[in-house]
């Protein structure tokens, strides 16, 4: 066996990203009727999935300027007070598709809610972001993602049904650009 | 001759009337002399009537070829008063069998159902050790383990409250427990026995068990009456297939008290007309343990079978390489894979490999020389190039406590191959060898999150070593703590990692390989096989 360099060149042509290797993409246009603020879904093969913005979402365009991140999501409701306890994640905040995440306001006075997107329970939420909003915008499909949530196992194929692949999510950014146009 | 005493007369005589056999009448006097229950069972019955009859001038030897069954009817007639307490006893059943028959074979006792008779012969260790013999099990002693019906509790039961009435009447203070018991009995006789066919002793420690059920179906209804009289005992269980298990039998029979037990059980309880039949015979040996260190060459090749919703996701597993010569060659029924840690399907391990131990169950053979061991391990080695194993030997249960002990407290040795979005140069990660214990934060990493519980665990990097290959690759030599996810220190895991290779380069980093240099584990002991 080789354990010199000489397989380098190989392993080294290129490697997709962690992301890429791990999970597949799936996406929300739209997020709750509201235009362009299109979420994407990370799934692991494990089921585990990871909740982040996708590229047309407002908060990523240019110019956009974030002021504050808020898990507070209704008066008596934090998204920071989930814990979750032993292999059977006990305690976990359990989300529907239409549950709030957290809400993000910019220096222009927008405001955007983050929907979970998909049934399950919520494992943790990305507190870094709360410090750091620029990783959202900087890097957000990886230490910029929003929440973990774990589906149920027998939902876990379910869950994705009413999202989008990323071909379908292509077509749909192609045909919106279209009709601005 | 038989070591009863004068005072044992009238229970013995009582016992013969019961219908029991002279073993079981020798228990319930008493009788500890080993010997005496290993003679041959004509000359027993015909010297338990000499004694029983001395008083008399008939001659012993005639007394000797009845079977007891005439014996007990003859008795009957004689003390019909003293024999009979319940009233219950039916002499007429026995009367009806036909005296030819009784002549060839001695009847079947009424306490042990002919366990201390026929299957304590002989013929009987014979066939079982025939059993053992074609079974290829290889062994220095042997431990027997017998099972008995349930019923027999019962019908000792019976036999002791006769016997516990005659004492009380002669001031006798005896318990229960002070009887010898059937299985010990069966044994005393048995294990000579078995070491005269198999040529090896008798050992309690011993690993090779023989074990032996016995069953009576014609008297399985003759526990039935307890579940009425003992409800509570008798709950049912998953598991069994009856409520008669013989320890809910025995509980009942130290629960229920003697008029009860009278009202419901015929005592004497009929004759049976066949002796128990052994309906299981079972060699097993017990579990050996071999154990040694493995390299892994491949980077498609999962430790343990790779298998999702019953798919089998890859062609075999470091676990399955090995143990398949190790079955083949010790011949067990099944294995058990345990090792120092695990690596992911694709990661090496190289060095001098990872301690793994395996668990033979039920070997056929346990013993192996050490060229034969030499020999095994290149066999594994020839059959595979993913798999190398060295240091095999057989080793302890015990032993395999120092292959888990102090896990995370032990240090691994990794190699990785890392890539660099941006172009680096030397200078850029030289900072990485002068950083010396290094403590992380890691989040459960998102890959195992599903099935471990989410936790922030400080880890350890005692040192790192950095070899620049171009400008967007190095390797780097890592020295950590045992338990330290290197995969997410290096990519970040969503920047749950913290620091990660990229928060300290400033630059997203991924892996693109990763190989286990060393385990440091010093166990098994190393062997000089080179
Ligand atoms: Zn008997």
């Amino acid at each position: 066996m080789a354990e010199d360099g000489s397989e380098r060149p190989a392993v080294m042509a290129t490697v997709p990203g962690v992301t890429e290797r791990y999970f597949t993409r799936w996406y929300k246009p739209d997020a709750k009727g509201n235009p362009c603020e299109d979420h994407c879904i990370l799934q692991h093969s494990n089921r585990i999935c990871v909740i982040t913005l996708a590229d047309a979402h407002p908060l990523l365009q240019k110019g956009k300027a974030i002021e504050r991140i808020s898990y507070q999501i209704s008066a008596n409701c934090s998204r920071l007070q989930n814990k979750v306890s032993g292999k059977s994640k006990r305690g976990a905040q359990f989300l529907t598709e239409l549950a709030p995440l957290c809400r993000i306001f910019c220096s222009d006075g927008e405001e955007y809610t983050i929907y979970s997107c998909i049934r399950g329970r919520l494992i943790e939420v990305n507190e870094s972001i709360l410090d750091n909003p620029s990783l959202l915008q900087q890097k957000p499909y990886s230490e910029g993602y929003i929440a973990v949530v774990l589906p149920k196992f027998e939902e876990s194929k379910s869950v994705t049904q009413g999202l989008l692949t990323r071909k379908e999510y292509e077509e749909v950014l192609s045909k919106r650009f279209n009709c601005t146009l | 001759m038989i070591e009863l005493a004068e005072k044992d007369k009238s229970i013995a005589q009582m016992l013969l009337n019961f219908g029991a056999c002279p073993r079981c009448i020798f228990r319930f006097c008493r009788v500890e002399l080993q010997a005496l229950y290993r003679r041959p069972y004509k000359e027993l019955l015909c010297e338990l009537h000499t004694f029983l009859q001395s008083n008399n001038n008939e001659s012993p030897c005639e007394m000797a070829q009845p079977p007891c069954k005439r014996i007990r009817l003859e008795s009957t007639k004689e003390d019909t008063e003293e024999q009979t307490p319940n009233g219950s006893h039916q002499p007429t059943n026995a009367e009806k069998d036909g005296a030819a028959e009784e002549n060839l074979r001695p009847a079947v006792c009424n306490v042990c159902l002919g366990i201390l008779q026929e299957l304590c012969e002989t013929d009987f260790v014979k066939a079982v050790c025939q059993k053992i013999n074609s079974s290829e099990y290889q062994f220095s002693s042997f431990v027997f383990s017998v099972s008995f019906p349930p019923q027999l509790s019962v019908r000792e039961h019976a036999a002791w409250l006769l016997v516990k009435e005659e004492m009380r009447k002669q001031d006798l203070l005896v318990e229960k427990d002070d009887l010898v018991q059937l299985k010990e009995a069966y044994k005393w006789i048995i294990h000579p026995l078995f070491l005269e066919e198999l040529g090896v002793p008798a050992d309690g420690k011993s690993l090779f068990e023989v074990s032996v059920v016995f069953a009576h179906p014609e008297t399985d209804e003759d526990c039935h009456f307890l579940a009425v009289a003992c409800r509570s005992c008798f709950k049912p269980a998953k598991n069994k297939q009856s409520v008669f298990t013989r320890m809910a039998v025995v509980k009942a029979l130290e629960l229920i008290d003697d008029d009860d037990f009278h009202k419901n059980f015929q005592c004497p309880p009929s004759s049976p007309k066949t002796p128990c039949t052994a309906v299981d015979i079972q060699c097993t040996n017990g579990a050996i343990f071999v154990a040694g260190r493995y390299n892994k060459y491949s980077r498609t090749l999962p430790q343990t079978p790779w298998i999702i919703d019953g798919e089998r996701k890859m062609e075999s597993s470091v676990e399955e390489l090995i143990s398949e010569h190790l079955m083949a060659t010790f011949k067990a029924d099944s294995f058990n894979f345990s090792s120092s840690g695990r690596e992911d399907v694709d990661v090496r391990t190289l060095g001098n490999g990872r301690p793994f131990a395996i668990e033979l169950v039920n070997p056929r053979r346990v013993h192996l020389a050490a060229d034969e061991m030499k020999a095994l391990q290149q066999t594994i080695n020839n059959s595979s190039d993913k798999v190398q194993v060295r240091d095999l030997q057989i080793v302890t249960r015990e032993a395999i406590g120092h292959m888990k002990e102090g896990e995370e407290g032990k240090t691994k040795s990794y190699s990785a191959l890392i890539w660099t979005e941006k172009e680096i140069q030397k200078e850029d990660i030289a900072i990485l060898d002068s950083m010396k214990e290094l403590k992380l934060d890691q989040k459960t990493p998102l890959r195992v999150l599903h099935r471990r519980p989410l936790a922030v665990r400080v880890r350890v990097i005692h040192t790192m070593h950095s070899e620049y290959i171009d400008e967007h690759h190095f390797r780097l030599h890592l020295k950590t703590q045992a338990g330290t996810y290197i995969k997410e220190f290096v990519h970040g895991d969503f920047g749950r990692t913290k620091p990660n290779m990229g928060s300290l380069l400033g630059m997203t980093a991924d892996i693109l390989e990763l190989d286990v240099e060393s385990v440091d584990v010093d166990w098994p002991p190393a062997l000089d096989n080179e």
